[in-house]
C-alpha cells in the first residue's frame, strides 16, 4: 500500500468566520436593543440570501416565539431558509430536549443552539452530543458584566442566575459541546462594540470555537473580537439595517491580515 | 430514459436536509434510503455521515449496507461519501476502538493534536493534486475532530491542514469521498456536487 507525503500546504489556520444572525419570530425577523423593543427587520429567506451572496460564512436563526404557533413558523423557516442556503445553519431558540433538536436538524438546520434548558438541566448537553455530534451543539451562553466578572443570564436576558459565564462556558464543553456562541447582553443590538475582555476570558478558558455576539457595529470591532480569541464574529442589527455588508466586513479584516474565506 | 436515480443512504446522519437541498438546488431529486438494493442499484450514491464512527459503522450494519456499500466500491461505481462517510472507508477510528470500518482503506483515523481547536469548525483551504478530477482549490467548511492521516496508491487526494496536514478528500474515477461538506461549501461546494454528478 502506498502513502502519499503532504504537499506543501499555504493556509496553516482556519479562516475566522462572519456569522449574521436572523432572530425570528412568528416567521419575521425581529431585532431588539438588549433583547428588548423588537422591530421587523425583514423576510428570512431574503436576508438569508442576501447574506449568503455577501460572503457570509455560516448563518444563525434564533427564534424568539413565545408560542407554539410562533415555533410552527420556525421549522416552515428553516425549511424554506435551507432550501437556499449552501453554507451551515445554526439554529436555537427554545431547545428544550433531543426531540426537540431533531426537529430542526430534519427540517434542515446543520447546528443547534441550545441555552436556557442546558442551563436548566446541563446534562442535556451530553445527551444532544452524543446522538448528533458534538459539531452540532452550540452552547449558547448569554453574559452579562458584574463587577470583576459575567454572569449568565437565562430566558432571552430576563433572569439573572448568579453562575459565572466562564465558568458555565467551560462545563458546557467538558459535557460536549462544539461550539460557544458567546452574547454580551449589555452590548447586544447596541452597536457599542462587542464585550472584547469577556470574549478574552472565555477563549483562554474553552479549546472549542469561540463565537463573539452583541455590540458589533464596524470591522474594527470585529478584528478587535478575533485578536481577542474569537474564532468567529456575529451581527445582525449592522447587516439588517443596511450599515454595512458581510463583504465590507471582510475586506476590513483581509486588510488586517486575517484570514477569511475570500 | 430513466432519470438518474441518487440514494442518499441514511446513516441516522444529523444533516440528510442538508444534503437533499444541495442536490435539489441542482435540480436533481436525491431520495433518501436504508435499503441495500438501492445503494447496489441507483446510478449515484451519497454516503454522508455525522454523529460517531462507532454509531455509523453500526448502522449500516444493522441495516445490512456494508456489503453493498463494499461491493459498489469494489466496482468502481459512483458514489460520493461525505465528513464521517470517508472516515467509515478505513479500518478503524481512534474515535471508536474497537470499531470496525469498511476497511476500503489502509490510513489511519486519528484524533487532531491537544494543542488544536477541536472541532475543526470553518472554512479551510483545500489544495488539491495534480491528478484531481473533481476537486479543485478553494475554501471548504469542515466540521470534524478525527482526520484521514494517509492515502493508499490508487487514490488521488486533496489536502488541507488544521495544526497537521489532513487528507481533505480523496477521488479515484467517479468515486469521491471528502472530508468537507460540499453541501454547505457555497458556490465551491455546488460546483463539485455538479462535476460528480455528471459523473454517475
Amino acid at each position: 500500500m502506498g502513502r502519499v507525503a503532504p504537499r506543501a500546504v499555504v493556509c496553516v489556520v482556519l479562516t475566522r468566520r462572519v456569522i449574521p444572525c436572523l432572530d425570528t419570530r412568528d416567521g419575521r425577523v425581529v431585532k431588539g436593543v438588549r433583547f428588548k423593543g423588537l422591530r421587523d427587520a425583514g423576510s428570512p429567506v431574503e436576508l438569508a440570501d442576501r447574506y449568503q451572496a455577501d460572503g457570509a460564512d455560516e448563518l444563525m436563526i434564533l427564534d424568539v416565539s413565545a408560542t407554539t404557533e410562533g415555533r410552527a413558523h420556525a421549522l416552515a423557516t428553516i425549511r424554506d431558509v435551507r432550501r437556499i442556503l449552501a453554507i451551515p445553519l445554526t439554529v436555537g431558540g427554545g431547545v428544550r430536549s433531543a426531540a426537540d433538536a431533531g426537529a430542526l436538524l430534519e427540517a434542515g438546520a446543520d447546528k443547534v443552539a441550545v441555552n436556557t434548558a442546558a442551563f436548566r438541566s446541563p446534562e442535556l448537553i451530553g445527551i444532544l452530543a452524543r446522538q448528533f455530534g458534538q459539531q452540532c451543539v452550540v452552547l449558547s451562553v448569554d453574559a452579562a458584566a458584574r463587577e470583576r466578572s459575567w454572569e449568565v443570564v437565562v430566558r432571552a436576558g430576563t433572569e439573572a442566575t448568579t453562575r459565572d459565564a466562564v465558568e458555565w462556558a467551560s462545563e458546557g464543553e467538558s459535557r460536549g459541546a462544539g461550539e460557544v456562541l458567546l452574547t454580551s447582553v449589555d452590548r447586544d443590538g447596541t452597536q457599542a462594540g462587542y464585550d472584547l475582555a469577556l470574549v478574552a476570558a472565555v477563549s483562554e478558558r474553552v479549546r472549542v470555537p469561540v463565537v463573539a455576539s452583541g455590540g458589533a457595529r464596524s470591522g474594527a470591532d470585529l478584528l478587535a473580537a478575533i485578536r481577542a480569541g474569537a474564532d468567529a464574529v456575529l451581527a445582525a442589527s449592522i447587516f439588517h439595517d443596511g450599515i454595512t455588508s458581510v463583504a465590507e466586513l471582510k475586506a476590513t479584516l483581509i486588510e488586517a491580515g486575517i484570514e477569511v474565506r475570500p | 430514459m430513466t432519470p438518474m436515480s441518487l440514494a442518499v443512504v441514511e446513516t441516522g446522519s444529523a444533516n440528510l436536509a442538508s444534503v437533499l437541498a444541495a442536490f435539489q438546488r441542482m435540480g436533481v431529486a436525491a431520495a433518501p434510503t436504508r435499503d441495500a438494493e438501492d445503494v447496489r442499484n441507483a446510478d449515484g450514491v451519497v454516503l454522508p455521515g455525522v454523529g460517531a464512527f462507532g454509531d455509523v459503522m453500526q448502522r449500516l450494519s444493522t441495516r445490512g449496507l456494508v456489503d453493498a456499500l463494499t461491493e459498489r466500491f469494489a466496482a468502481g461505481r459512483p458514489i460520493l461519501a461525505v465528513c464521517l462517510g470517508l472516515q467509515v472507508l478505513a479500518t478503524a477510528s481512534e474515535e471508536s476502538p474497537g470499531a470496525a470500518g469498511l476497511g476500503l482503506i489502509s490510513g489511519s483515523v486519528r484524533r487532531y493534536p491537544a494543542s488544536s481547536t477541536v472541532p475543526q469548525l470553518g472554512w479551510n483551504r483545500v489544495e488539491p493534486g495534480s491528478r484531481n478530477g473533481f476537486v479543485r482549490g478553494g475554501h471548504a467548511f469542515f466540521a470534524n475532530s478525527y482526520y484521514l492521516d494517509s492515502v493508499d496508491d490508487g487514490w488521488t487526494a486533496a489536502w488541507a491542514t488544521h495544526d497537521v496536514p489532513f487528507v481533505a478528500a480523496i477521488e479515484r474515477g467517479p468515486q469521491l469521498a471528502c472530508q468537507f461538506h460540499p453541501e454547505l461549501s457555497g458556490p465551491w461546494g455546488a460546483s463539485l456536487l455538479e462535476r460528480w454528478y455528471a459523473s454517475c
